[in-house]
C-alpha cells in the first residue's frame, strides 16, 4: 500500500528515510519519525483492530498511551514478539510486522463479531447470571470457554532473547513529562548546581508543542522555541534528559521506576545492549506536569473506525504530516476541538463542526472560524454514526431550545473527532497518595496537597493556557532547586473551556454508546450496574469492568464517575475517583525482571568439595541457596540402592561427608557464656573449654527455633553450629537480643560460616582414618572423648576437631579454612582407600539420623514445637531462671495434655514406608470427618534395622507406645506400630567406639 | 520503596532493612515473676496505631545495627530515627 494520505509536505517525519512494515502480511509504507499509528493512517488505514467483548471493528482513536483500540503484536524477529502493543506509542521501524489481534480468522472476516449480534445477553456480569446452572458445568464447560474467548494478545512462548537492565539514579529534581510546563520547569531548575533529570514518554520532547502550529512564546513559533530550550537543556551538564521514558510508578518518599526504551527504535541495535532500562530514581523534589487526556463523547456507534480524539486528528496532520480523512465531522462540547477545525482546514481537510453547547456558548470560538469555509452547529448532539469497517456518516439533530431533539440530518464524513473535555493525567500524583479535589468549573479531579518534595505544573493541575504552563513550569522548577526567580513568558491564547457532557442527548438511544472502550463497557452497563444496586464507583467498575483494561480507563474514567454521578443524582466529588495504581502504562516483565533470569536469577552457593562431588556423579539438592550432593550413585544404582550403600558404609567401616553448609557463629568475649546461657536452653557456661553440647535455641515463644552444637574452646571462646537453613536467621536473633535487651554485655558474633570448610568423618574406623593425619593430638577416647573439641593440626593445617556424631557412629567433624576444604577432602579419601571411606550425601545423612531419632529443625518441628514435644525436655539446664523462651514453656496450652510429641513408627507390614505428612488415625473404620491425632514427619526405608522406619508427632504420643495406630497412604491406611523415636543402638554405645 | 536514614550509616533505600515491629516494648526483667496473662501481652500484644509509631529497624545489609524510628504508619512518613538507648525524639509537628 503506498502513503497515499500522507501531506505533500509539514510534519516532523523524515522524509529522507522511508521505512517499510508488513501489517497483518501486507507492506505499508512509512517515514522515519512515524508511529505505527501514523503510518497506518498515511495508507489510509483505520480499521486495525477488533473489540475485546464484542469484537466490534475499531480504528486508531488517540495520538499517545492512552490508546484503547489500537493494540498489536509486534513482531521484531527471532523471539521479539510484544503482545498488546499500543499502535500510538509505538515508533516505526523499518522491517517490523505488526499483527491486529482478538479475531478469527481473520480482521476483516471476525466469527467472534456474531458476539455484537447477540450483545443483548452480553451486558454487565453477564457472566455472573448466565453460566450459573447446571453448576458442574462452570468448571468444565463455561470457564475454560471463556477463558479462551477472553484475552487479548498471545503471549510469545519462546524465551525473550533480550538482555534488560536495571538502574539507579538520584537527582535533585525529577520533571515527568516534556511539555511547555516541564520543559520550563527543568530549564528553570537547570539554572542552578541541582542535578536534574527530565523524563519523557515520547520519542521526541515537546508534548503539544510538537503539533502546535499557531501558537507564539516569546515571539518565537512553538517549534523554534522547543528547538532552542532543548539545546539550552542538553548544553547544561547538570540536566539528563531521558526521552522514551515512561514514569509508571510514583512510590514513597520520591521513588519513582521509569521505563527507557532503549532499542525499539533502532533498525539494527548492538547486540549487546539492553533493549530497556528501568530506573529506580530517588528525588528530591518532583515535578510533574504529566499533561491531560481528551475525552471521547458518549454517543451510539462512536466506536466506528474514523473516530477519534479530536486532538488526535490534529496531531496526525501536524506532527506527522497525516491526512486523517478529507472530510471531518469535529463533534463537541468545548473550544480546543475549534483549533483543531483551523489546523485542519489549512491542510485542506473538509471540516463541520458540531457542538454540543448552545450558540451563545461558543459565539467566541465560532466567530474565529467564519470565513473558513467551516459549517459550525452550534446546539446540536449526535445520535448515531453510520458505517461498518469505516464511519461514513454522523446522524445529527438540533437540541431546540426547551430540550426536545428536532429533525434529524446525516452528515456524510470519512473521519470525526471527538472532543468532549479534558482530564488532567493526575495519576502519578494520586499513586504518590497526594489528595485530589474536585474543580466543578474544570470538571477535573485537580492536585491538592502533596504528600512531600513535589509540585505539579500546567495541564495536569488544569491549566490549559500555554502562558500559564510555561509559567507554573518555571515557578515549579524554580522552587524545587530552591531558586525563587520569576520568569514571565509571552504566549498566543489557547482556546479553552468545555462543558461536561456525560451522555449525548437523545430522544430514544438505539445501540452501543460505548464509554470504555478497551473493555467495551457502554454507557448502558453502567445504568444497569447503578439499577442493580452498586453505589460505589469501586463496585461498579469491577461489576462493569470500566477502566480496568490495560489503558487503564485514561479516556473513560471521568465519564464514567459522571455518569454514576447523573444516574444516582448526586455530585461528582461524592463518587470519588478509583484507585490510581502502578503502573501508568504496561511494563514489560523482562523490565522488571532486568538481570535476575536464568543463572543469575539466584545466586548458588557451593560448598567446598561441590566441584569434586560433581566429578564423581552426585545427584544435588537445593537446600537454601547451596547446592548439596545428595548422595552419590555409582553405575547402574538407584538413590535407594545409594543411600543404603552409603549407610552401611557408615555403620560398618566408614562415611565422609562436606557439611560445610552448616551456619557457624564464633561467640567471643568475657560474657560470652553468660550470653549463651541466655539466649540457649542449656545451661553453658558449666561448659568446659574443650566440651561441646548438643544445644536448643527457643524463641521467645517457647518453641524450637534452631539447635547446633556449642563448643567452648577457651573461656572466652565459642563455637556455635546452627542448622544449614538458619544461619542468618540464628545470627540475627542472637544480635537482636544482644543489641536490644542486653547492650551491657560484652560478646561478639561472628558469622564464620563461609571461613571454615567443615568436612564429617563418621563410622567405627573414622579414627583410623585420622589418626594419620593428626598432630600432637591423641585421638584416644580417654584423651579424647565424645563432644569435645580441639585445635590441632591435620595435614599440617591448623583446624578446631570436633568428636561429634549425627550418625550415632564414632565421628569427627573436621573445620579447616575454607580453601583447604577440598585438600582435606582429597588427604580423608586417600588415608580412608583402604579402609573402605564412602563419601555419602544429605539423604544417608537423614536415614542415619533418623535411625537414631535425632531430630531436624523444620522437619520434626514447624513453629509449633516445644522441648518437651521432641522429647529434649532434658536439654533445659536444671534450675536456670531465664533464657529465650522459658517462660513461655509454662504457659497454660504448652503444659496441657495432648500435645503432640515426637515418637517412631514401624509399619506392622515391615514393608511400607510411609509418605512423610501422611496423617494418624486411631480407627480406620471412623466416619467421616476422621480425627487425625498426628502426622508423619520422617519416613525413609532403614538399611540398618531392614525394615522402613518413621518419626511422627503424635497426640500424647509417649504414653501411647506399644499402640497400634494407623497412617494413611494413597493407597488406603496401613497399621503401624507406636514405638520409641530410637530405633538403632538404643543404648548409644556406639559413639563411644 | 521508604528512604530510612539509619543514625549510623546515614540514608538507605527500605531494602536494606528489616523491621522489628513496635520500640519500647522491655522484656520483664524477671519472667519468671510475671502471670500468664502479662506475659502474653508481652509476646503478642502491640497497639497498632494510625499515625506515629515507634518501631525498632536493623540495618541488615548495612552495619547490622539496630535503631528506633518514629514513622506515621498513614503517610509512611519516617519523622525521626535515633540509637538504641538515646532518647526518643518528640516527632516534629
Amino acid at each position: 500500500m503506498a502513503q497515499t494520505y500522507r501531506l505533500a509536505r509539514g510534519g516532523r517525519i523524515d522524509r529522507a528515510s522511508p521505512i517499510a512494515m508488513r501489517f497483518n502480511g501486507t507492506t505499508i509504507e512509512g517515514y522515519a519519525g512515524d508511529t505505527i499509528a501514523s503510518a497506518l493512517l498515511a495508507n489510509g488505514i483505520h480499521f486495525v483492530a477488533r473489540s475485546f467483548k464484542y469484537h466490534r471493528p475499531r480504528g486508531i482513536f488517540s495520538h499517545g498511551s492512552e490508546e484503547p483500540n489500537g493494540l498489536f503484536a509486534v513482531d521484531r524477529g527471532g523471539a521479539r514478539i510484544d503482545p498488546n502493543t499500543r499502535a500510538t506509542t509505538t515508533e516505526a521501524v523499518n522491517g517490523l510486522s505488526l499483527r491486529s489481534q482478538n479475531h478469527w480468522p481473520s480482521l476483516a472476516l471476525d466469527v467472534g463479531a456474531a458476539v455484537d449480534v447477540f450483545s443483548a445477553l452480553f451486558a454487565a456480569g453477564f457472566y455472573y447470571k448466565t453460566f450459573m446452572w447446571p453448576r458442574s458445568f462452570w468448571r468444565q464447560i463455561y470457564e475454560p470457554a471463556i477463558r479462551a474467548a477472553a484475552g487479548l494478545g498471545r503471549a510469545p512462548t519462546a524465551p525473550d532473547p533480550d538482555r534488560y537492565q536495571h538502574a539507579h539514579a538520584h537527582c535533585d529534581v525529577l520533571v515527568v513529562g516534556a511539555g511547555p510546563a516541564g520543559l520550563a520547569a527543568a530549564l528553570a531548575a537547570s539554572e542552578s548546581d541541582k542535578r536534574v533529570i527530565l523524563a519523557d514518554e515520547q520519542a521526541e520532547m515537546g508534548g503539544s508543542l510538537l503539533h502546535d502550529m499557531s501558537s507564539t512564546i516569546d515571539g518565537s513559533s512553538p517549534w523554534s522555541w522547543l528547538e532552542q530550550t532543548l539545546a539550552r537543556l542538553h548544553s547544561r551538564s547538570n540536566v539528563q534528559l531521558l526521552p522514551r521514558t515512561t514514569a509508571f510508578g510514583y512510590y514513597n518518599h520520591n521513588h519513582l521506576g521509569l521505563l527507557q526504551r532503549v532499542t525499539d527504535h533502532l533498525v539494527n541495535p548492538h547486540p549487546s545492549g539492553p533493549r530497556e532500562r528501568l530506573w529506580q530514581v530517588r528525588a528530591g523534589e518532583v515535578v510533574l506536569a504529566t499533561g491531560a487526556h481528551e475525552r471521547p463523547l458518549v454517543f451510539p456507534g462512536n466506536d466506528r473506525p474514523g473516530i477519534m480524539l479530536a486532538e488526535s486528528l490534529r496531531v496526525f496532520a501536524n506532527r506527522y504530516g497525516v491526512l486523517p480523512g478529507q472530510r471531518a465531522v469535529i463533534a463537541t462540547s468545548g473550544a480546543s476541538a475549534y483549533t483543531v477545525a483551523a489546523d485542519l482546514l489549512a491542510v485542506g481537510v473538509q471540516v463541520t463542526i458540531v457542538d454540543v453547547r448552545r450558540h451563545q456558548d461558543c459565539a467566541v470560538e465560532a466567530a474565529a472560524l467564519r470565513g473558513a469555509g467551516c459549517e459550525v452547529l452550534a446546539g446540536h448532539t449526535v445520535l448515531s454514526s453510520r458505517g461498518r469497517k469505516r464511519v461514513n456518516a454522523l446522524l445529527i439533530a438540533p437540541i431546540e431550545a426547551a430540550g426536545p431533539i428536532g429533525a434529524r440530518r446525516l452528515l456524510p464524513c470519512d473521519c470525526v473527532g471527538l472532543s468532549g473535555g479534558w482530564t488532567p493525567a493526575v495519576h502519578l500524583f494520586s499513586q504518590s497518595r497526594g489528595k485530589l479535589t474536585f474543580d466543578r468549573k474544570l470538571d477535573a479531579f485537580l492536585p491538592e496537597a502533596s504528600v512531600r518534595g513535589e509540585s505539579s505544573a500546567g495541564a495536569v493541575r488544569g491549566s490549559y493556557q500555554l502562558s500559564a504552563c510555561l509559567a507554573q513550569g518555571w515557578r515549579a522548577g524554580a522552587a524545587a532547586a530552591g531558586l525563587t526567580r520569576e520568569r514571565h513568558f509571552k504566549a498566543s491564547a489557547t482556546r479553552t473551556g468545555f462543558e461536561p457532557v456525560r451522555l449525548l442527548p437523545a430522544a430514544n438511544r438505539q445501540g452501543h454508546a460505548f464509554v470504555d472502550l478497551q473493555n467495551d463497557v457502554t454507557a448502558n452497563d453502567i445504568g444497569l450496574a447503578v439499577r442493580e444496586g452498586f453505589r460505589s464507583i469501586e463496585h461498579v467498575k469491577r461489576y462493569t469492568t470500566a477502566g480496568m483494561a490495560t489503558d487503564q480507563g485514561k479516556t473513560s474514567n471521568m465519564n464514567v464517575i459522571g455518569l454514576v454521578a447523573k444516574t444516582l443524582g448526586a455530585a461528582v466529588p461524592d463518587i470519588g475517583t478509583t484507585t490510581f495504581r502502578p503502573p501508568y502504562t504496561p511494563v514489560t516483565f523482562g523490565a522488571l525482571a532486568g538481570p535476575s533470569r536464568g543463572r543469575l536469577f539466584e545466586p548458588v552457593r557451593t560448598p567446598p568439595a561441590h566441584a569434586w562431588a560433581v566429578r564423581h556423579g552426585a545427584i544435588f539438592e537445593d537446600v537454601g541457596q547451596w547446592k548439596r550432593a545428595r548422595a552419590f550413585p555409582r553405575a547402574n544404582e538407584d538413590l535407594q540402592a545409594a543411600v543404603t550403600r552409603e549407610v552401611t558404609a557408615v555403620r560398618t567401616s566408614a562415611g565422609i561427608l562436606d557439611a560445610s553448609t552448616l551456619g557457624k557463629i564464633e561467640v567471643v568475649g568475657a560474657d560470652a557464656a553468660e550470653f549463651l546461657d541466655r539466649m540457649y536452653t542449656n545451661r553453658l557456661s558449666r561448659l568446659a573449654p574443650g566440651r561441646c553440647r548438643y544445644a536448643l535455641l527457643l524463641k521467645e515463644d517457647g518453641y524450637v527455633f534452631d539447635d547446633g552444637v556449642v563448643a567452648r574452646l577457651t573461656r572466652d571462646r565459642f563455637h556455635v553450629t546452627t542448622t544449614t537453613g538458619g544461619a542468618a536467621r540464628v545470627l540475627q536473633h542472637m544480635e537482636e537480643y544482644l543489641q536490644t535487651e542486653w547492650p551491657e554485655l560484652a560478646v561478639y558474633l561472628t558469622s564464620v560460616t563461609e571461613q571454615y570448610a567443615t568436612i564429617a568423618v563418621q563410622g567405627p574406623k573414622a579414627r583410623q582414618i585420622l589418626a594419620p593425619l593428626v598432630e600432637e593430638l591423641d585421638l584416644a577416647t580417654q584423651a579424647f572423648p565424645h563432644m569435645s573439641v580441639r585445635t590441632a593440626t591435620i595435614c599440617g593445617l591448623a583446624c578446631r576437631l570436633f568428636r561429634v556424631s549425627f550418625t550415632g557412629e564414632l565421628g569427627y567433624e573436621i573445620n579447616v579454612p575454607a580453601d583447604y576444604g577440598q585438600a582435606l577432602w582429597d588427604a580423608l579419601i586417600e588415608s580412608g582407600k583402604a579402609l573402605g571411606i564412602t563419601p555419602y550425601g544429605t539423604e544417608a545423612m537423614h536415614v542415619l539420623r533418623a535411625e537414631k531419632g535425632f531430630i531436624i529443625v523444620g522437619q520434626e518441628t514447624d513453629g509449633t514445637v516445644a522441648p518437651d514435644d521432641l522429647g529434649l525436655a532434658g536439654l533445659i539446664g536444671r534450675g536456670k531462671a531465664d533464657f529465650v523462651g522459658l517462660r513461655s514453656l509454662a504457659r497454660p496450652d504448652l503444659v496441657a495434655p495432648g500435645r503432640k510429641q515426637l515418637v517412631g513408627l514401624a509399619s506392622e507390614d515391615a514393608r511400607t514406608v510411609l509418605e512423610e505428612g501422611a496423617q494418624i488415625l486411631a480407627d480406620p473404620s471412623e466416619p467421616l470427618p476422621m480425627r487425625s491425632h498426628g502426622h508423619v514427619t520422617s519416613s525413609y526405608w532403614s538399611p540398618s534395622c531392614h525394615q522402613p522406619i518413621a518419626l511422627a508427632l503424635i497426640a500424647d504420643g509417649r504414653s501411647r507406645i506399644g499402640q497400634r495406630l494407623h497412617a494413611t497412604t494413597p493407597a488406603g491406611v496401613v497399621a503401624v506400630q507406636v514405638r520409641d523415636p530410637i530405633f538403632f543402638d538404643p543404648t548409644g554405645a556406639r559413639v563411644h567406639g | 520503596m521508604l528512604l530510612i536514614p539509619c543514625p549510623y550509616c546515614g540514608p538507605r533505600p527500605e531494602i536494606e532493612f528489616r523491621c522489628g515491629g513496635e520500640a519500647h516494648i522491655a522484656r520483664p526483667q524477671d519472667p519468671a515473676k510475671v502471670d500468664d496473662a502479662a506475659w502474653g501481652d508481652y509476646l503478642f500484644l502491640r497497639t497498632n496505631p494510625k499515625g506515629v509509631h515507634a518501631e525498632r529497624w536493623v540495618h541488615t545489609h548495612g552495619c547490622r545495627r539496630w535503631f528506633n524510628a518514629l514513622r506515621d504508619t498513614l503517610s509512611d512518613r519516617i519523622l525521626a530515627t535515633h540509637a538504641v538507648g538515646e532518647r526518643r525524639p518528640d516527632p516534629p509537628r
